[in-house]
């Protein structure tokens, strides 16, 4: 018997184009429109082994297979940046299998994917985000049963997230989640939107298409354009979005997330955008931060 | 100053330049081949097919070379390479009745038909490191051959079930769930919590299994059978409308005969549990078998009495060493966004914390 054995010399076009094949494809494709039609609701999917392991985000790279096209322009980041070692990696996955376009340009990209991160700049309608997801599920570390969680989100029974909630604030004077904050979508879903920062939580309600992934736990959800995507809180103590409180010393961006980056081991410091394209299009525009010219030679 | 992350890319290339370096070690001592390590490491590449649930001996041994001996590295290997593969169709059930043993052990008779056959077993060795096999170009003595006995060799369930002392197995006809292409869903039902065993991590299987026996959900499990050998593989071909044999496999199969007192639903009888794993891998068939066992207290009407081993979900969770260890390495890469607003928050808090104490302390 013959076996297709992709030898040393057998290049990636041996694989379908963007790697998975088209049933695969077509089944994720059924999840996320199922996604989309439930806003927030974690659909199941039969997530496939893929070549990088799970907790690498094999979850968005199933869904970006699944909705690549050959026309699109892709883009990877990771912790808001082009050039972290697993947002390569991605990337050079995807125009390896997919022969794509690639990009670092935000608004030039078709598809965003992301870990930890929403782009600073406004995505539109014509843009996709995927995310990589780690765990779904918003309840898991209250409930780590996952019969009993589905149960919960059935019911809409959401009691045990806000006395959580309601104990970060008697113990510390504030809810105490700083990343992967909980949201409510559209009245009805409490939905987990990935360890993004709470920084990035008012921007889930946007133009684009976002798709979430989580390749290890089958699950994939989705928020379709402009949907209503409230942050948990209590009248007395509304949702704040944090960041650290300066500017970026490369492009002196005020409202931008920043990176903070140990410069020395006296406790020098220096704050950077984490989102490393709106940084250069800041700079590149002449917005100069104060220690730019020490950032600029290694940026 | 600060060094951006740039140079990501070059850095990836270089490393995996340095990985294959490492992987050939010193290049004065003579590379593996794949048939030494299929000959030689026999035990790991069943190893690899089991819990990659592919069947390639030779494949196994590529994986195991290209992941530099890192046994759950080659299942993974093995794992994203088979997901590729299409599935042309089902083959007929294995006939393990039928199968040719080489090693067939029953802990509960002295001597039944199709009798004891020891096999290759490390059983009975004493675990003295032989010095004699660090001098290359030794040869075992050849070990004696007897006829093989040419009676069938039937399971030894067969005989308590015929006495009605044995809790009897439901018939299904109905093609059992693949958890490779189906997202696992709960309860999940017998046919896939074992699907989920037998490709589960040998580690973990055993430690659950170790559990039961020490207390944790004990359910008193004696070795019925233990059988290693070849069957048949048949499949039915359209064309044709009847099965034909496409190869052979060999498998490990476990059969426990597990003392039950009875319960409210069930009269007093033996039970069962069951492992079947490719390749010759005992500690992993046994091991199943008594987890297996343990998963069956709902429909055997026994009290869950919480232990992990008897946790549907829990088990089925956690079984899948390529799940588990892509979850646990991935807390490597960058995580600095959250950690940043972890820090702001720590600061935060630490902040008001103090300045609560500095306030008790002027009052």
């Amino acid at each position: 018997m013959t076996r297709a054995q992709p030898g040393p010399e057998a290049s990636m076009s041996d694989y379908n184009f963007a790697y998975l094949d088209e049933q695969t494809k077509r089944m994720i494709r059924r999840a996320i429109l199922k996604g989309l039609a439930i806003p927030g609701y974690q659909v199941p999917f039969a997530s496939r082994e893929m070549p990088m392991p799970y907790g690498w985000g094999t979850g968005g790279v199933q869904v970006s297979a699944a909705a690549l096209t050959p026309d699109d322009t892709f883009k990877v980041i990771d912790q808001g940046a082009d050039d972290t070692t697993n947002a390569v990696s991605i990337r050079k996955f995807f125009e390896k299998t997919a022969g794509v376009a690639v990009t670092e340009r935000t608004s030039d990209a078709t598809i965003i994917q992301t870990r930890h991160r929403i782009p600073e700049e406004d995505l539109t309608e014509d843009q996709l985000l995927v995310y990589q997801v780690p765990i779904p599920e918003p309840l898991r570390f209250l409930e780590p049963s996952e019969v009993e969680t589905r149960k919960m989100h059935a019911l809409e029974e959401y009691g045990l997230m806000y006395v959580k909630l309601y104990e970060d604030i008697a113990r510390h004077g504030e809810i105490a989640t700083a990343y992967a904050y909980p949201v409510k979508v559209e009245d009805r879903y409490v939905m987990d939107p990935s360890p993004i920062p709470k920084f990035d939580n008012p921007k889930l309600e946007m133009a684009a298409i976002q798709l979430f992934g989580a390749g290890r736990e089958q699950r994939i959800y989705a928020l379709p354009p402009y949907t209503k995507v409230v942050s948990l809180d209590f009248e007395d103590y509304p949702f704040e979005r944090t960041r650290a409180q300066e500017d970026c010393g490369l492009c002196g961006s005020g409202e931008s997330y920043l990176d903070e980056v140990i410069m020395d081991d006296a406790g020098g410091r220096m704050f950077v955008c984490s989102d490393t394209d709106y940084c250069r299009a800041r700079r590149e525009a002449g917005h100069r931060g104060s220690m730019a010219d020490e950032g600029e030679a290694f940026a | 100053m600060y060094v951006a992350v740039k140079g990501g890319e070059r850095a990836i290339e270089n490393a995996h330049e340095w990985l294959a370096e490492e992987r050939r070690g010193d290049v004065s001592v003579a590379e593996l081949s794949i048939p030494q390590i299929r000959e030689q490491l026999a035990l790991a590449v069943n190893r690899v097919m089991a819990e990659g649930s592919l069947y390639d001996p030779d494949l196994a041994a590529l994986a195991i070379k290209q992941s530099r001996g890192d046994l759950i590295e080659a299942i993974f290997l093995i794992r994203a390479y088979r997901t590729t593969l299409p599935r042309l169709g089902l083959s007929e059930p294995v006939d393990t009745g039928a199968m040719a043993v080489d090693r067939r052990v029953s802990a509960t008779f002295k001597d039944l038909p199709g009798g004891q056959v020891l096999g290759p077993t490390f059983d009975y060795t004493h675990r003295l490191l032989d010095f004699a096999l660090a001098a290359e170009g030794f040869a075992p003595a050849e070990a004696p051959q007897g006829t093989p006995r040419e009676e069938p060799v039937p399971h030894v369930t067969e005989f308590l079930d015929r006495e009605g002392l044995i809790q009897p197995e439901e018939e299904r006809d109905a093609t059992p769930p693949d958890l490779t292409r189906e997202p696992l869903k709960l309860p999940a039902g017998r046919p896939l919590r074992l699907q989920a065993l037998t490709r589960g991590d040998e580690g973990f299987v055993l430690g659950m299994a170790y559990s039961t026996q020490r207390g944790y959900g004990r359910n008193h499990p004696f070795v019925g059978e233990l059988r290693i050998g070849k069957v048949a593989v048949e499949m039915e071909i359209p064309e044709l409308g009847f099965a034909v044999e496409i190869g052979e496999v060999t498998l490990t199969e476990c059969e426990t005969v597990n003392q039950f007192k009875g319960s409210k639903t069930e009269p007093p009888q033996f039970t069962r549990g069951y492992g079947l794993v490719f390749g010759q891998t005992e500690r992993k068939a046994i091991s199943m078998a008594l987890v297996d066992r343990a998963l069956r207290w709902a429909e055997l009407g026994e009290d869950n009495v919480g232990a992990p081993a008897q946790d549907e979900e829990f088990v089925l969770y956690h079984a899948d060493n390529i799940q588990a260890s892509g979850f646990l390495e991935h807390i490597k890469l960058p995580h600095y966004v959250d950690f940043q607003s972890e820090l702001e928050l720590i600061r935060k808090l630490r902040r008001e914390a103090e300045t609560a104490t500095r306030r008790e302390a002027a009052e």
